[in-house]
């Protein structure tokens, strides 16, 4: 269930990661981002994810594999790759004592880019810093910490941003603000790759979706394809009467009865409606079939339920 | 070669100085002025100027004092500057962006370097105050104190890197370079001592540091100038060494 784009802006091969006296954190990684696009990666923690994220930007050594980006292999043009790579880590990590603007124009010369008062300017305003641009960094709240670390990793103009779970730890409001942010940077041109644990994330944001698990990609695709793949719609009948078996006029739906005969259970469809066409007609034949009813529940599968359901199903082939 | 980059991280490290200017200078100025006004002004009185080469005890001890605080500063300031990126995660930047191993070296052991330099004029400016010595040769004097600025820069880079904790970053300049500077000759002349710590004193490799400097102010020594340049400079050249293997290799930084 994977698909290799054309031309990929990263295209990682075969990737392990052993560290020393420890786990293995990526077990032979394959993956391919197109460029443009915002790919989300799911996983629990310890998946592999930042460990993932470390061997493209430069933070681990990977012990097996390749990985190109813009068609460079990292290790041979790795000035090059890194010019065109920013990069938002997980913890808040800068000089707390530092001003804001001072911050933002020192990650912009370390990754040789020539002074723009004008750029850096841009980049505050956008993220709603300018007005904070004089002030030591640890007076801000934390939702404006994680902007300054944005904005650090924008001050260079990266083609490719890595942001390492942008929103953990933030505010509803904040997190829905950070999804404009990102949002706009799609729009100017930034491939985006993005970890994260909030599975409405990945929905709200990504064009893709990545599943990882214990250092393996279980799963990569479009995320409307993986819901109309993955996807179920799950609908309870409350029965007026308990019913013995199935009747015939029913037996070309995929249900099943259960809590001793009073539940009738649809389990089908495919995430794209098909499946609440298929439950509105299940209820016209129930009616016409004069099997009276009191209750009604249904529900699509979300994305979670899906990455629940290939987590779970990753860690029994792992242990089979 | 991201001249750039290697500038920003300089500017940030000296701004980083500057901002707590007072505290970083006046507590190694301080302790030093109090060395040279007890040992030299007051003490030093006491003593025979014929012991130490015709020069007064105050203006003997001069050289081993800038040699003090040249080392305990450079290492201290490299091995702080590396170590609290390394401690705050703000590290991470270093290693995603487009520097290497000489854009590094400019920009935390330049800094680091540079600190300790501003420091060591504002001490022989100070000295000068309750001190009558003279500097025979002040190029090589410059010279001199710029490459062990820049050696235990280096070193104290290293220390950084190596460091896992606080406590292992105080150990080095603690309990070996200040014990080592303190029996290397900084307020002594080997000539002083008798057999076996005569010969004993000649295995501390910061002897010849201080004494490489007291050359250069006052034309005599213990040891012979070229060593002692020729010492500093191999250690030097060890650092960037092991600076560029670690680089390579990833060690502590790239695990």
């Amino acid at each position: 269930m994977s698909t290799t784009p054309p031309d990929p802006i990263l295209d990682i091969r075969g990737l392990e990661k052993t560290y020393r006296n420890g786990p293995t954190a990526l077990g032979g990684v394959d993956l391919q981002i197109r460029k443009g696009e915002i790919f989300a990666l799911l996983g629990p923690n310890g998946a592999g994810k930042t460990t993932l994220i470390g061997s493209v930007c430069g933070l681990v050594n990977p012990t097996g594999g390749s990985i190109q980006a813009f068609g460079l292999d990292i290790r041979k043009h790795w000035r090059e790759v890194r010019c065109r790579i920013g990069l938002v880590p997980q913890e808040l990590s800068f000089d707390m004592f530092d001003k804001v603007i001072r911050q933002v124009r020192y990650s912009r010369g370390m990754f040789g880019c020539a002074p723009d008062e004008a750029r850096i300017e841009e980049v505050l305003k956008a993220l709603s810093l300018w007005d904070k641009r004089d002030e030591p960094i640890r007076k801000l709240s934390g939702g404006m910490k994680r902007r300054v670390m944005i904005a650090k990793a924008l001050a260079h103009d990266p083609d490719l941003l890595f942001l390492d779970e942008p929103t953990a730890g933030v505010d509803v409001e904040l997190r829905r603000d950070m999804w404009k942010q990102i949002e706009g940077l799609r729009e100017r041109g930034t491939t985006i790759i993005l970890t994260t644990h909030y599975i409405e994330e990945a929905e709200e944001m990504a064009d893709r979706v990545g599943v990882i698990n214990k250092g393996r990609i279980l799963l990569t695709d479009d995320k409307d394809a993986i819901m109309a793949q993955l996807g179920r719609t799950e609908a309870v009948f409350e029965l007026a009467e308990p019913m013995g078996e199935i009747p015939a006029a029913l037996s070309e739906y995929p249900v099943t009865l259960e809590d001793e005969g009073r539940k009738l259970v649809y389990r089908g469809g495919d995430g794209t409606g098909t499946g609440k066409r298929e439950v509105a007609e299940l209820a016209q034949d129930l009616t016409r079939s004069g099997i009276a009813f009191t209750g009604l529940d249904a529900h699509e599968s979300s994305l979670e339920e899906i990455f629940v359901g290939l987590v779970e199903q990753g860690k029994e082939e792992i242990a089979a | 070669m991201n001249l750039r980059g290697a500038i920003a991280i300089l500017k940030n490290e000296l701004q980083r100085f500057f901002r707590t200017v007072l505290g970083s200078i006046l507590s190694p100025v301080l302790t030093t002025s109090l060395y040279i006004v007890v040992f030299g002004a007051a003490i030093g009185g006491q003593m025979d100027p014929a012991q130490f080469g015709g020069s007064s005890y105050g203006a003997f001890i001069v050289p081993g004092l800038i040699m003090l605080t040249l080392l305990s500063e450079s290492t201290s300031n490299a091995s702080f500057g590396i170590y609290m990126p390394k401690f705050t995660g703000a590290i991470y930047e270093l290693l995603s962006a487009p520097v290497g191993v000489a854009e590094t070296i400019i920009g935390f052991v330049g800094a680091a370097a540079m600190k300790s330099l501003i420091i060591a004029v504002i001490i022989l400016a100070t000295a000068r105050v309750f001190v009558d010595y003279s500097i025979a040769y002040p190029l090589l004097a410059m010279g001199y104190i710029v490459l062990v600025a820049a050696a235990f820069a280096l070193f104290g880079f290293i220390l950084g890197l190596w460091a896992d904790g606080f406590e292992k970053l105080q150990i080095v300049p603690m309990l070996i370079l200040m014990p080592l500077t303190f029996l290397g000759g900084t307020f002594y002349s080997i000539e002083m001592l008798a057999e076996p710590w005569r010969t004993v004193a000649q295995f501390n490799p910061i002897f010849y540091l201080i004494n490489g400097l007291r050359w250069t102010f006052t034309g005599s020594s213990d040891v012979p100038i070229g060593i002692a340049f020729g010492f500093t400079l191999a250690f030097l050249v060890l650092c960037i060494g092991i600076i560029a293997w670690i680089f390579k290799t990833g060690w502590r930084l790239r695990e």
